[in-house]
């Protein structure tokens, strides 16, 4: 057994981690943020220059077949820098189901550009009656003039504001929340009758709700058999988990360490805070509340490119439970140890605190996962 | 043992009731209920009807205007204010300056400053804070130096809130340097628009603008604005944080909320049916409203405890422990009923005026940024790690 990454995926890691140091200080970060973008398509040029955003996808793609651990090794750096761009969303999201499900044209038409970060994908899967469930969709599509008609409204999509292509999950048949009847469909952007609500997200970074009207788009817009979508988007969506865990260990890493500095700067009552018992404990659980997490990161990421198994399943809505409860003790626990400064925009924990949060309402939080595990339970 | 309140409490509870019937602004009531933000405006509106009802200052001695209510009444008055969507006063004056400048000012300090109070006239800030001194208070540098008939005032203090809004503040500043920390204190009334005052905002991580960094650079300010004795200050600045921590607890504040997390849950909808019904959220919420349940009793029996007089001692600091704790976890409830809802900020939506189509849900607006803020609930008025080192020393002997 051996946890340490090879020398390519250690590599790999160095190269990211290098960039996001000199290209992406805190400053820096507040002032994409502010952008109509909202993150900085400079940096998202950098990566792909790198042939950082084409990691996941083939050789032919100009990728290196990377595997979850090679996405970990990118997220982790990313969320080390508390990063903007939509490599979640538009790399492992948007590829992700365009490689599993998307037909020839499609794959022709987007996986190029999505890999070589010329084109943005974005993903609208949740719907506002949905909560976390991607099974839960009213969106209707309608076979109409050789094609379909779009109906319904998609929430939170994040990058939607500014993606080239949108992948949409719409009902072709069955109940709301039947995973049967289910179809994906890759709109463009500018395709007549989507409707964007843009705001800001509370971490900082961008999204839209999506409403369509009477969307009408070409039989070759569906992805993969029609209402065979469920299994696809679940797929996927525990790749994404897989990430984005690797994204809160990054995100977790740097929190502690900022904390940790200022238990040993501060000073009150002539030493330094980190001198009284009571903050040593707590930062002793920040941390190990971190491995925890570490750990499950790395479960999720070995994984992630697996065939789908009730193993898979399980290990996924683990690692998202575990993140999502660490990354909120982390959040807490780090502000009441920092104090009032903890909560002051200009310095960037607060930043690093609200990125964990937000992390736990994307793809399901720890009471979604904690449910969805039990219902995975085994027997013995 | 008695649990129920008397004919006349009962009495009072429904003169409350229909004096906030009458006169609570339905605008300023619905700010407050979905958790929006109130202007100075409002504040001072608020103050101006609570003031002609004589229940502005209502602990103060009834010869500077106020109307001694027993510790039940005020708890009464917390609760129905709580429920009714009552903005809260802003403390610094009524509830924590004035009671210093009535125990311990001349009374030239009480003829100028207790009618101002009353009258809205003045806005009091606090000048406690300093970036070196949090937690361990006594080690405060700002610094007055007596030169005459003056003070001349250097240094800085910082977390002051609503100080964009004051025109005065009290201040503990260093008279000397000699002597113990705790020894070299003195309490300080300072004109905000005396030359040598800067105000410099602090942005908080939900984007607010409520607390804020006061430099001094030379500030002359008068003899006569010296409360009490010189080097003294430290006695009267703890009598005032006896004072702040009896309201921390925020028990009326939680029920409020809580009644407002349940509404909120019924209209959330997941797996088809509404969030309340789902068995893990709902047994979430019942955790909460029983742990709120058990510390509405403990603050009572610290009320009863007080009824004939005096102030309550180191229970106050664990019930200010618990009830910032309850408040916390039912802001993290609000926000995970939102679901993917909680990561949008859309903050047009908190404006009273907004009479667009809700993104979600009509009180989603405020609630992630509700939780994010209110993580200082367990840091101000004596972090909860001060507070347990109170009840450790004060009342384990430890």
């Amino acid at each position: 057994m051996d946890f340490r990454l090879n020398e390519e995926q250690q590599m790999l890691q160095d190269t990211v981690a290098r960039l996001v140091r000199g290209e992406y200080s805190f400053e820096k970060r507040l002032e994409f943020s502010e952008t109509d973008a909202g993150f900085s398509v400079d940096f998202w040029k950098q990566l792909s220059e790198l042939g950082l955003t084409a990691v996941p996808f083939s050789e032919e793609l100009g990728g290196f077949g990377g595997g979850g651990v090679e996405v970990q090794s990118v997220m982790t750096e990313l969320g080390r820098g508390l990063c903007l761009e939509p490599y979640l969303q538009s790399v492992i999201l948007g590829g992700g189901l365009i490689g599993q499900a998307g037909n020839d044209s499609q794959k022709e038409t987007w996986l190029g550009g999505i890999a070589s970060g010329e084109v943005q994908a974005a993903v609208a899967l949740q719907e506002p009656q949905s909560f976390y469930d991607l099974n839960n969709v009213e969106t209707r599509a309608e076979k109409k003039d050789g094609g379909y008609q779009l109906n319904g409204r998609k929430a939170v999509v994040i990058g939607g504001h500014c993606a080239d292509v949108i992948l949409v999950s719409a009902r072709t048949s069955g109940d709301v929340r039947d995973a049967g009847g289910i179809s994906l469909f890759a709109l463009k952007a500018d395709t007549a009758g989507i409707e964007r609500r843009v705001y800001p997200t509370i971490d900082g970074s961008k999204g839209c709700d999506l409403t369509l009207n009477n969307v009408q788009v070409s039989a070759d817009a569906l992805m993969g058999e029609e209402g065979k979508a469920a299994e696809v988007i679940e797929y996927q969506a525990g790749r994404a988990i897989a990430a984005l865990c690797a994204e809160a260990v990054g995100v977790m890493e740097v929190a502690n360490e900022l904390t940790l500095d200022y238990l040993k700067q501060r000073k009150q009552f002539g030493v330094p805070i980190g001198k009284f018992q009571v903050l040593q404990h707590r930062m002793v659980d920040m941390m190990s509340e971190l491995e925890q997490a570490r750990s499950m990161a790395t479960l999720a990421a070995s994984v992630a490119d697996e065939e789908q198994s009730g193993e898979r399943r399980r290990v996924l809505a683990a690692a998202k439970n575990v993140i999502g409860r660490s990354g909120q003790f982390i959040s807490e626990q780090g502000i009441q140890s920092h104090g009032g400064i903890g909560m002051t925009w200009e310095y960037n924990f607060a930043h690093y605190a609200k990125r964990l949060i937000m992390i736990n309402h994307q793809l399901g939080d720890d009471d979604f996962h904690l449910e969805r595990y039990a219902s995975l339970l085994q027997a013995s | 043992m008695n649990m129920n309140y008397t004919t006349e409490e009962l009495a009072f509870r429904d003169e409350v009731r229909a004096f906030l019937d009458e006169k609570l602004p339905a605008d300023i009531a619905a700010k407050v209920k979905g958790f929006r933000h109130l202007s100075k405006e409002d504040h001072q509106r608020w103050q101006k009807i609570l003031s002609a009802q004589g229940w502005y200052a209502s602990h103060w001695p009834e010869e500077y205007g106020g109307v001694e209510w027993t510790p039940v009444q005020k708890h009464i008055w917390d609760e129905e204010s709580c429920r009714y969507g009552v903005p809260r006063s802003v403390p610094f004056g009524v509830n924590m300056v004035a009671p210093v400048i009535i125990k311990f000012g001349n009374e030239e300090q009480k003829q100028t400053y207790l009618p101002r109070i009353l009258s809205g006239e003045d806005w009091w800030c606090q000048g406690y804070s300093e970036p070196g001194a949090g937690s361990d208070l006594a080690s405060l540098k700002t610094r007055a130096v007596r030169q005459g008939d003056h003070y001349l005032v250097n240094g800085q203090k910082t977390w002051t809130t609503l100080g964009q809004y004051a025109n005065m503040i009290f201040c503990l500043v260093r008279t000397n340097t000699e002597v113990k920390a705790q020894a070299g204190i003195s309490f300080l009334l300072i004109d905000m628009n005396t030359p040598g005052i800067s105000v410099r905002p602090i942005i908080t991580l939900d984007g607010e603008h409520e607390v804020n960094e006061v430099f001094f650079e030379d500030v002359k300010v008068p003899v006569e604005n010296l409360v009490g004795e010189e080097d003294k200050g430290w006695t009267y600045a703890k009598f005032l944080l006896t004072y702040e921590r009896t309201g921390l607890a925020g028990i009326g504040l939680s029920k409020a909320a809580l009644s407002h997390l349940k509404a909120l849950a019924s209209r959330r909808i997941k797996n088809g049916r509404p969030l309340i019904e789902d068995t893990a959220f709902s047994q979430r919420i019942a955790k909460v409203e029983i742990d709120l349940m058990a510390a509405t009793i403990s603050n009572l029996r610290i009320i009863a405890a007080v009824e004939g007089g005096g102030m309550p001692g180191a229970e106050s600091s664990m019930l200010k422990v618990k009830g910032t704790e309850i408040r916390q976890s039912i802001n993290d409830l609000a926000r995970r009923a939102l679901g993917p809802y909680a990561i949008p900020f859309v903050e047009e939506e908190l404006s009273q005026d907004y009479d667009g189509e809700f993104l979600s849900d009509e009180n989603a607006a405020p609630l992630s940024a509700q939780y994010f803020n209110n993580r200082k609930l367990s840091i101000f008025g004596g972090s909860n790690e001060i507070q347990k080192n109170i009840v450790s020393k004060m009342i384990l002997g430890l």
